[in-house]
């Protein structure tokens, strides 16, 4: 059994009268990539939503373990959580859209570098330092994704998938040890699909970190992911292997439904 | 770093320059006490609009009280210099100024800068006015009356070197890792945070960098003009500010310059036309923006860098 | 208890002012998201039209304040035509900055041609002073409050029963839905502004016989105090700018009474900023969250 990384008991999520998270418990692992399926309004982006601290939650534990021991997550701000190392994609890409693909991505970076005030208004050679080493950094992650040819345009110029590309590797920057990504294939066409399927996996392989992905395109999915869980009306239907999911009668009948 | 040093150089020419060229204009007599006057309007303008700029412009957050930190700096030059009539005793003013503007920034700042939009720059203003009705009421500041008679330690020099600093720093920030901060936070609120940015953090960074320059602009206007009443920090003057900003385009440096300078000259201009005067520049204003509703440069920025990378691509075509 | 209910009295009649002035606000606000900073000096118009047809006209009380409200309403619609309109797909800082220069130009239109002196109302209805439980209490108060009440009634039947009020309605939600089900955007516009300049027609002439003077820059200092008030009924609630309004006058009123006219208005100011940190969207406004 590999060691977990994070762990959420027991989570509920209600808004008003309405529940729509209820009673989740899941468990992502070191260096395990993980689908996270239903249907519409089952709850999947609230769940991200609730483990990355955009929302917080009704009742319910999250920790998240690192080097130093387990770390509750509860009651922290969505900047705590990111600091601790947790980054995510969102499901209607949010880019930086104005500022430069190179910015966006040397934002991300912004708590690794220390930078004073006063080195920065008044230009100290430790100034230019920082600032050459953020560039390079971003500069050669850019590299690694075929990014570097429009690092000097604004987000809002590129297309749509090279968008979807930049905000994993905007999120990637941040050094994360989880990483959430919220339908990182919606929109695209098969070949699209096809080359983010091969950069998933070989972020896995690279960076060492754990990946949980929302998806509706089953052949993403069950290509790529490890283990599954199953969500349905802001529940869990079902957790295992995507060769155990597609067999399971309950996850047939509420979600693969004439499919199977 | 060497071509850093180019572009710095540059800009350092292009300072030296203006000031050789104002200075040279003061000697031959161009320049009589009328354009002088002028002139240091629209440099103190300068450092008010460039710190507002930073605050609407790259934190995109809505704030219409800038004159209530004005008030900040002017009052304290006012006060301090009527005992310590030195430069020493200027400087210190601005100091004192920075500081206390920098303390009431983060006293309105923490609570309001939660809010968002209108309810802000709303919010913003009624803090403004809070600082304006106490300086009214007290004593130390003269009441209602204001301060008279504040001892001319300001040149049109000093005004300058002080536009330059002002806007060196506040470049430099927007074009480092703080700034950077600062502008996530007004593309996408939600996505900084999540990128660990702390959004409320970097918000009060740069509404407390406009307030501390704007101080810096109070304590020029008071000990360049030596009159200063409460009434001369209101809302309309928090709203000149604003009207500069949005005319040069919001987020744009080189268009705060520019705006500034039309204004200045204009207001000048039309001192001629008595009464019509304000009818004709509130005709302006409307037409600039039915015309111009991104303001005279949009977010347009002058850049040495830039204009030497073009010359670089623009000679390898030509070989 | 007497002093507190004649504060009571004055605190409401100023307060009607100010709802009604806030109405005009709320309602812009509500429809196209611009403070119409202008708005105060459409209500200063108005009293100064009031002005003119007692004085020249010798129209009597109600129909100079209901050909001021026309007056106004054609003057809100002239303005929105040529000055907003342009601007509607620009950014909202824009709007905001031209409403800026359309006050610039009323208040220094009216002084170029009418001078700045401040002039003293025709008084067209004689006051009234009565005595109710030692309370004193003049008919133009009684006027005022009544009117107030009458035409924020009308209102509020207009936006909730005729068929322009819900077309205004659906335009405040979603502007291109509501294009889209065949509303004419434009039309619904106009009519707002001539709504909302109509109230504030109807406010410049009942506060020129209240206070007896009026002046070309009248409106600047009511005008802030009504938008201060929309915001704190929560901008775009037709209820919320009366209740903001009226919470405002007897603010005032009460800071005023306890001799702390001096802090009146930053007392106002700080009730905003305590109100809106509790209440970010104001007291009847619809908070909206983003969603993620």
């Amino acid at each position: 059994m590999s060691s977990p990384l994070l762990t959420a008991q027991q989570i509920v999520k209600s808004f008003g009268g309405l529940t729509a998270v209820a009673n989740v418990s899941v468990h992502f692992d070191q260096n395990e990539l993980i689908g996270l399926i239903g249907p519409n309004g089952a709850g999947k982006t609230t769940l991200f939503n609730l483990l990355t601290g955009v929302t917080p939650v009704t009742s319910g534990a999250i920790s998240l373990y690192t080097d130093q021991g387990v770390q509750s997550l509860n009651g922290k701000k969505p900047a705590e959580i990111a600091q601790a190392g947790i980054s995510r994609t969102f499901q209607n890409i949010r880019l930086f859209k104005e500022l430069t693909v190179l910015d966006n991505v040397r934002i991300a970076m912004t708590n690794h570098y220390r930078e004073g005030f006063f080195t920065s208004i008044f230009r100290t050679p430790k100034f230019y330092r920082t600032e050459a080493d953020m560039t390079t950094a971003a500069q050669k992650l850019l590299a690694i994704f075929d990014l570097t040819g429009v690092a000097d345009q604004p987000a809002k110029n590129l297309p749509y998938g090279i968008q979807r590309r930049l905000e994993i590797v905007r999120a990637l920057a941040t050094k994360p040890k989880l990483l959430f990504l919220d339908e990182p294939a919606a929109g695209m066409n098969p070949e699209e699909t096809a080359d983010l399927t091969r950069l998933i996996r070989q972020i896995q392989h690279d960076f060492h970190i754990t990946i949980v992905l929302i998806e509706h395109d089953m052949s993403l999915v069950m290509n790529v992911v490890e283990r599954l869980y199953v969500l349905e009306h802001g529940a869990l239907l079902a957790e295992g292997t995507p060769s155990e999911i597609q067999q399971n009668p309950a996850v047939i009948k509420a979600y693969l439904g004439g499919e199977a | 770093m060497k071509a850093n040093l180019k572009y710095n150089a540059a800009w350092l020419g292009v300072m030296v320059l203006g000031f050789v060229v104002i200075d040279a204009c003061e000697f031959l007599g161009i320049i009589n006490s009328f354009i002088e006057n002028m002139l240091v309007t629209i440099g103190i303008n300068i450092i008010l609009a460039t710190g507002l700029n930073l605050i609407i412009g790259f934190s995109g957050q809505f704030s219409l009280g800038h004159a209530g930190f004005m008030a900040i700096g002017a009052y304290a030059t006012g006060i301090i210099t009527q005992t310590l009539v030195t430069p020493i005793g200027f400087y210190l003013s601005v100091v004192v100024g920075i500081v206390i503007a920098i303390i009431a920034a983060l006293i309105v700042g923490i609570p309001t800068l939660r809010l968002r939009g209108d309810y802000l720059a709303i919010a913003t203003m009624g803090a403004a006015e809070i600082i304006r009705i106490l300086i009214n009421n007290l004593k130390i500041t003269n009441g209602a009356a204001g301060l008279f008679n504040i001892p001319p330690l300001v040149t049109w020099a000093t005004v300058y070197v002080f536009m330059c600093v002002t806007t060196i720093v506040t470049v430099n920030f927007i074009h480092s890792r703080s700034g950077r901060a600062v502008m996530s936070v007004r593309e996408d609120e939600i996505a900084a945070e999540s990128m660990g940015i702390n959004t409320t953090r970097w918000k009060l960074a740069a509404f407390v960098f406009g307030a501390s320059t704007a101080a810096i602009g109070g304590s020029l206007h008071a000990a360049y003009i030596q009159t200063i009443a409460p009434g001369d920090f209101n809302i309309m003057a928090s709203i000149a500010i604003l009207i500069i900003v949005v005319l040069g385009g919001v987020g744009s440096i080189t268009g705060t310059f520019i705006a500034a300078i039309v204004l200045g000259t204009l207001d000048t201009v039309l001192q001629n036309f008595g009464t019509l005067r304000m009818i004709i520049y509130s005709l302006a204003l409307i037409l600039i923006m039915i015309f111009k509703p991104s303001g005279l440069l949009g977010t347009w920025e002058f850049s040495f860098k830039r204009l030497g990378s073009r010359q670089r691509k623009e000679q390898s075509v030509h070989e | 208890m007497q002093t507190i209910g004649q504060q009571l009295i004055n605190g409401l009649s100023l307060g009607s002012i100010y709802a009604l002035l806030a109405l005009g606000y709320t309602m812009v606000y509500g429809i196209i998201k611009l403070i119409n900073f202008a708005h105060g000096d459409i209500y200063m118009l108005g009293a100064f039209w009031g002005y003119f047809v007692i004085n020249k006209l010798h129209f009597n009380f109600l129909f100079a304040m209901l050909s001021a409200m026309l007056f106004c309403a054609l003057v809100g619609v002239i303005i929105e035509y040529f000055a907003y309109r342009p601007l509607r797909k620009s950014p909202r800082i824009t709007a905001l900055i031209t409403a800026i220069g359309v006050s610039f130009l009323l208040e220094n239109g009216m002084t170029y041609f009418f001078t700045a002196n401040t002039r003293n109302f025709p008084q067209a209805i004689q006051t009234v002073t009565y005595h109710i439980g030692g309370i004193r209490i003049s008919n133009i108060q009684l006027l005022i409050l009544g009117t107030a009440c009458l035409l924020m009634l009308l209102l509020e039947l207009i936006i909730k029963r005729t068929k322009m009020g819900k077309a205004m309605r659906a335009v405040s939600v979603d502007p291109e839905a509501a294009q889209l089900v065949g509303i004419n955007i434009n039309h619904t516009i106009s009519f707002t502004f001539a709504l909302g300049s109509a109230m504030a027609g109807a406010a410049g002439v009942l506060i020129g016989l209240y206070y007896n003077s009026i002046d070309p820059l009248m409106g600047m200092t009511p005008g802030i105090k009504a938008f201060v008030a929309a915001v704190i009924g929560g901008i775009g609630s037709v209820p919320g700018a009366s209740l903001g309004g009226f919470l405002i006058g007897l603010l005032e009123t009460a800071v005023q009474a306890v001799g702390l006219s001096a802090y009146k208005d930053a007392v106002v100011y700080f009730v905003l900023i305590v109100i809106l940190l509790v209440l970010p969207a104001g007291i009847f406004g619809k908070k909206t969250k983003e969603k993620v």
